[in-house]
């Protein structure tokens, strides 16, 4: 009889081959952990890909001081159980010492702050690959991404000087002063990091799933109501039975109505819904190239 | 729910001349799929009205970077994503413009099948031997022919059977290897892309669809008879209370398939033992297939190391040499120089090697052989001779593409320059 290896096993199998070869080709790698979902799995296949030894790099916390509580408690929960060792690099710090300026108005939003914050702390750990969990069916600009994605000495990306990628080989030769990202999922779908968590009974945090929520509606999308939200004058705070489909800074953290109180429940959903999750996402809506102007920049 | 969570996954590439069609089947796929989101859709609406187009642009769907949509062409390798209840699939979408061989190849490299676009009204072209032959170069085991634009010829078959014949005759020719499917399709119109046609009774062969939902995935059959080859990733030492002397050989499974109790050879050592344990982080396991990442414990402590391969001690053996004949395509716009140092490396393993010697370079859009050639520049094909400083441990492209691959890297830029298919011993 034949043997047939199902697309989760096969997907889990190359993301695992991509997190040892960044152990064996880097000396100083790092996972970018933001508490989404994504990271989340990365993490939980870089437990899998080094047991019984701790998982060989620290998880980094870019934090922009507008978090949900719910992520924090999660992030410390993980890295006692995993025995992890945390860096968390701080968007108010940055702003405090002057290396980025606060954006004003209803729209302000410190997701494009990180950026800056994030290559500060790249720099002072002198981090030489970081680990993170975009996926390529995420958004256009991703769809092109390496799993090795070169960087340069200013932490920018060049879409047009990539290295091409053959087979299973990674080529993760740099420069002093460069670094690469590197994207272990790139392969997965949305659905397919849910079916993972799914089947693997992976604990997220509670946000994920339905809750009663503070909320406003602007251009047709839930955010959350909290202190760091401007207000408009004819906007109104309201309570609703929301989760989150992505979980990033408040200020860009589109909210689903949704009654999901479990992974089946939000599987049927995510069946069912006829939006791309980064639809919710207010940082994609700038402009029909923003993800790809960040990128150059050096964002994640 | 069940069946969602057992599919399999297929990758295929696609191949086309520019405006033969492939952004709009692609598009097409997606959409008839119900792949795509609405936001995504209205985005491309937009677009599409942006540009004064009067109805939606299917191929704008697949427009990736800012600087393709001021040129209007794809530049590079891009990956699209989708799944129907039977199948997930990664489609890897390379460009067809002439100086992107080396972007197909990139795409070709991890497919399972190729489908290749010829335009109804132009039948058979030169690029379409040139799409045909690097599929075949990197042993894609099916190619899927898309005769597209069929509404533009009446939905005629005499001149679709015509282009299969002119094709299979070429293939012939050509030397292509891979299993050949035809179909005659409208990615416009969506004629046996998704949908079944109703202006083409005369084709009993499916759509484009249900080919890829049914079509055998080949290499990944875990197959009992391939020799087992396991290359060494990353050596796994907890040094912890709980797992003191705890020493696993962590890699992913390259070629057949691997038992508790199996006798393993170490190459290039040659040292032997018996595997003791496999194991997936807590789960032990039995038995591990192709393309499986586990970590494998043996029975004896011996000297073990990234880039190490162990294989099955009874089974047959790879090759061995400091001189090897490999099919290369270059990659760079640094031409290749004889003689010159390059980094040579496959999944797990570095070496040291030069380039002595070109056999021949291939003319892509005729396959004729040109000998007496000193350089290679980007987008050529060649067979070359390659001298290493230390033995390779291989096999040939053909038997193992794991064990056959390696990429060249330009020490100077830490560039990756070249691809190569190893063919066998060559001095
Ligand atoms: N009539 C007709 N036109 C098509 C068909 N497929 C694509 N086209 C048109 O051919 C042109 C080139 O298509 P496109 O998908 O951009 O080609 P690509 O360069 O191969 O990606 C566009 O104007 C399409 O609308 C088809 O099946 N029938």
């Amino acid at each position: 009889m034949s043997y047939k290896l199902t697309h989760l096993k096969e997907l889990e199998s190359e993301s695992i081959y991509v997190l040892r070869e960044v152990a064996a080709q880097f000396e100083k790698p790092a996972i970018l952990f933001s508490g989404g979902k994504d990271s989340i799995v990365v993490t939980y296949l870089a437990y899998k890909a080094f047991y019984p030894a701790k998982i060989p790099f620290p998880l980094v916390h870019i934090d922009t001081g507008h978090n949900f509580a719910e992520t924090i408690t999660y992030r410390d929960e993980l890295v006692k159980k995993l025995g992890a060792r945390l860096i968390v690099g701080s968007v108010q710090e940055s702003i405090d010492t002057g290396r980025v300026k606060e954006e004003k108005g209803y729209y302000a939003s410190r997701n494009r702050l990180q950026t800056t914050t994030l290559l500060d702390t790249i720099d002072r750990y002198q981090f030489d690959a970081c680990i993170g969990g975009a996926r390529r069916d995420e958004e256009k600009a991703r769809a092109k991404e390496r799993f090795f994605s070169h960087r340069d000495e200013l932490g920018q990306w060049n879409p047009k000087n990539q290295r091409p990628e053959l087979w299973n080989i990674f080529n993760g030769k740099k420069n002093m002063g460069e670094h690469f990202r590197v994207f272990p999922i790139s392969n997965w779908t949305e659905m397919d990091v849910w079916q993972y968590i799914y089947q693997n009974n992976i604990p997220l945090p509670s946000i994920y799933f339905t809750h009663e929520r503070a909320c406003f509606l602007r251009n047709g999308q839930w955010l959350a109501a909290e202190p760091c939200m401007k207000l408009k004058p004819n906007e109104k705070v309201e309570i609703k039975q929301v989760r989150c489909r992505t979980v990033g800074d408040i200020s860009c953290t589109g909210l689903t109505l949704s009654k999901a109180h479990n992974l089946t429940d939000i599987i049927a959903e995510i069946a069912a819904t006829r939006i791309t999750e980064r639809g919710g996402r207010a940082d994609d809506k700038r402009s029909e190239t923003s993800m790809e102007d960040r990128k150059k920049e050096g964002y994640f | 729910m069940n069946g969602y969570l057992d599919m399999e996954l297929l990758r295929f590439t696609t191949a086309g001349s520019v405006d033969d069609g492939k952004s709009t089947l692609i598009g097409r796929l997606l959409y008839d799929s119900k792949s795509i989101f609405e936001d995504q859709l209205e985005a491309v609406e937009e677009a599409s009205r942006n540009r004064g187009n009067e109805e939606i642009n299917l191929a704008l769907l697949t427009d990736g970077l800012r600087a393709e949509r001021e040129q209007g062409i794809t530049i590079d390798v891009a990956y699209r994503y989708f799944a129907t209840p039977k199948r997930k699939f990664i489609i890897a979408d390379t460009p067809g413009h002439i100086q992107y061989t080396r972007n197909m190849v990139t795409g070709a490299s991890t497919a399972d099948l190729a489908v290749i676009l010829i335009d109804a009204r132009k039948g058979v072209v030169e690029q379409t031997l040139r799409h045909s032959y690097i599929a075949s170069l990197l042993d894609i085991p099916h190619i899927v022919v898309c005769v597209n634009k069929m509404d533009l010829i009446d939905f005629s078959e005499e001149k679709f059977r015509a282009i299969e014949a002119r094709y299979r005759e070429m293939a012939i020719k050509g030397g292509i290897r891979a299993q050949l499917h035809f179909l005659p399709i409208s990615a416009k119109l969506g004629d046996n892309v998704v949908k079944d046609s109703g202006n083409m009774p005369w084709h009993h062969g499916g759509t484009l669809m249900q080919l890829l939902e049914t079509v055998p995935i080949l290499h990944k059959s875990g197959d009992e008879k391939e020799p087992m080859r396991f290359p060494v990733q990353y050596v796994i030492r907890p040094i912890s209370d709980k797992f003191p002397d705890f020493r696993g050989y962590a890699g992913r499974m390259a070629g057949g398939v691997v038992h508790i109790g199996d006798e393993v050879k170490v190459l290039p050592s040659g040292l032997t033992s018996k595997v003791k344990a496999i194991m997936q982080a807590e789960e032990n396991l039995s038995v591990a297939h192709t393309p499986e990442s586990v970590t494998l414990l043996l029975e004896d402590e011996i000297d073990i190391s990234r880039g190490d391969i162990l294989v099955n001690a009874n089974e047959a053996q790879p090759q061995m040499s400091r001189d090897l004949k490999l099919m290369c395509c270059w990659l760079n716009e640094a031409p290749m120089q004889l003689g010159k140092r390059y980094v040579m490396q496959n999944s797990v393993s570095e070496g040291t090697c030069m380039v002595k010697e070109i056999v021949y370079r291939l003319d892509i859009n005729t396959l004729e052989q040109q000998t007496e050639c000193t350089t290679l520049q980007m987008n050529d094909i060649a067979k070359i001779k390659l001298h290493t400083s230390t033995p390779w441990v291989y096999d040939s492209y053909l038997q193992n593409k794991t064990m056959g691959s390696i990429v060249l890297i330009d020490p100077d830029s830490n560039e990756t320059i070249g691809a190569g298919m190893i063919v066998g011993q060559g001095m």
